[in-house]
């Protein structure tokens, strides 16, 4: 059963812009892409919109419907009553480039920053090994679809502009504490996650857990475990004190600061 | 909201003056956490700081225990090292359940929310011109979480003892019937603490350090076996931390006013025998 649906899109790029009213007529078992789909194949042909799979797995098509960071895609047009208007717009921690469309490349910039793994060296058999409840351990951090909706979402940066430089956000924090977590890396993450991405920025108050279209535990499994880590290495006497007198934990052995 | 140059408001950005556009009731929740936390600490500091009618024998206030200053007889069961102490004796050893629930990490997400609007809700612009997270004296304290694990893990097991405790005979004014003061007692009371103390061992062995202290600190799960089959059961609990966070406030407070209710006169216990 089809039925009008009412619209408000953003419309504009980085010189100013405005929420325009529409009118689309959709179709049950659509999404809101659908519905922007046909806006723009009927209305407004040079609406700008970034997608590419249509199935929650590219990360593509991020933007915010009625104030909340979500998949374009994934957002079923079945979640709103048909008399509600949706509001679209882009995201807002990101300059814009057009209309729905935003330059994410602040994200790629802190990608660059995080060094990559650093393996030990092989079995005498020329092998690596690793054991299946190691391996399972960063499945869940590999699930990520890099959408950014947590990089959105997050208020140190969504809110503060200028902490843009200092902090590498949740999406990083996941790949921090996968590669710190993995027992073949041969890197020490810890001062580097405290210091240049700025883990201590983070308050924890989890809305990139909230807004993870893959249902990732980003606050819990990642971010919080870094931040043991962290007091691992730099707010535990005891630990230190073990390191002290020998009784040390001999799982970080092999590891190099970065 | 004004145009800013630090915030969703920023040059650059999709020109939205709303700080918002969420329409759904975003401020309920952190309304909510706000009047029960208020209620609570109002409440607790009242109870903490009034010295008296914490002891109903045999139960003993949790704000109180263990009572190591001044205390009233019977109310001390490990000695009053402190028994110079001046003020109310819950002062003593309430920094230790209240250091370890103010660092708690879901209890941080909570308050910031709540009480700071850092931010209120997700997507909500929160109203501080500046931010510098957990990265500064007095949040860089936070990290001291596990510090008030390991008390709280003894302050726990003093409240197991107090349940213990709580099955002693009453005293001789609480007889209500022929016998009934001598042998093994219980009564809502002790109904009350045996759920508080599960409440309370649920929220601290949840607790987001002691999964990473008994085994989410490991690189090797495959080389250490137990600590990992420790940890699989820690994760389990841990995501319900924020669950059992409440419960046991509530029923900390709910077995204190049980015991203020008794010692002020105003109620009897139920006796089950």
């Amino acid at each position: 059963m089809g039925y009008d649906l009412k619209m408000r899109v953003w419309r504009g790029d980085e010189s100013g812009g405005e929420l325009a009213d529409y009118t689309v007529e959709v179709s049950e078992g659509e999404v809101v892409l659908d519905a922007l789909h046909r806006l723009q194949a009927t209305q407004t042909g040079d609406l700008a919109i970034r997608w590419n799979c249509k199935a929650g797995k590219c990360g593509s098509c991020s933007a915010e419907i009625n104030g909340r960071p979500r998949l374009l895609c994934m957002t079923r047009l079945s979640d709103f009553e048909p008399t509600e208007t949706i509001t679209v717009t882009p995201m807002r921690t990101f300059p814009v480039i057009r209309d729905l469309v935003t330059d994410v490349s602040f994200n790629y910039r802190k990608a660059r920053q995080l060094p990559g793994v650093q393996l030990g060296p092989r079995d005498a058999d020329g092998k690596r090994r690793m054991a299946q409840i190691d391996v399972e351990r960063g499945q869940e951090f590999r699930k990520c679809i890099e959408c950014f909706l947590c990089q959105d979402v997050c208020h140190v940066v969504r809110d503060h502009e200028d902490n843009k430089e200092a902090f590498a956000g949740p999406r990083f924090f996941l790949r921090y504490a996968e590669l710190d977590m993995h027992p073949l890396d041969t890197h020490d993450r810890r001062e580097l996650a405290q210091g240049a991405a700025g883990l201590g920025l983070c308050n924890i108050t989890k809305c990139c857990t909230e807004v993870c279209p893959e249902g990732i535990h980003i606050t819990d499994n990642a971010i919080i475990p870094m931040k043991e880590r962290v007091v691992d290495k730099k707010y535990d006497p005891l630990v230190w004190l073990g390191n002290k007198i020998g009784i040390r934990n001999k799982d970080a052995n092999g590891r190099t600061e970065v | 909201m004004a145009t800013t140059d630090h915030g969703v408001t920023s040059p650059g950005r999709a020109r939205i003056d709303a700080r918002t556009l969420r329409e759904d009731r975003w401020w309920l929740q952190p309304l909510a956490t706000f009047v029960v936390f208020s209620a609570f600490v109002v409440y607790a500091t009242s109870r903490a700081f009034m010295g008296r009618d914490y002891y109903a024998s045999p139960y003993l206030s949790p704000f109180y225990s263990p009572c190591l200053g001044d205390c009233v007889e019977g109310a001390s069961d490990f000695g009053q090292p402190f028994g110079w102490w001046p003020l109310s004796a819950a002062l003593i050893i309430l920094i230790f359940p209240l250091g370890f629930r103010m660092t708690c990490y879901y209890y941080r997400k909570s308050y910031y929310r709540a009480f700071w609007l850092s931010p209120p809700a997700c997507a909500v612009a929160e109203p501080h011109a500046s931010y510098s997270g957990e990265t500064r004296f007095p949040l860089i304290l936070q990290n001291v979480h596990r510090w008030f694990w390991y008390a709280a893990v003894l302050v726990g097991l003093v409240l197991t003892y107090d349940v213990l405790l709580a099955f002693r005979p009453m005293p001789a004014e609480y007889a209500v019937g022929d016998g009934e003061t001598s042998g093994i007692h219980m009564g809502l009371g002790t109904l009350l603490m045996i759920a508080n103390v599960v409440l309370i061992w649920l929220y601290t062995l949840s607790c987001h350090s002691c999964r990473h202290i008994v085994g989410g600190r490991l690189r090797h799960f495959s080389k250490h076996p137990v600590r990992y089959r420790l940890w699989t059961w820690v994760s389990r609990l841990n995501g319900s931390h924020g669950r059992w966070a409440w419960y046991s406030l509530f029923s900390v407070a709910i077995v204190d006013l049980y015991v203020f209710l008794l010692a002020t006169g105003t109620i009897q216990d139920v006796r089950f025998f």
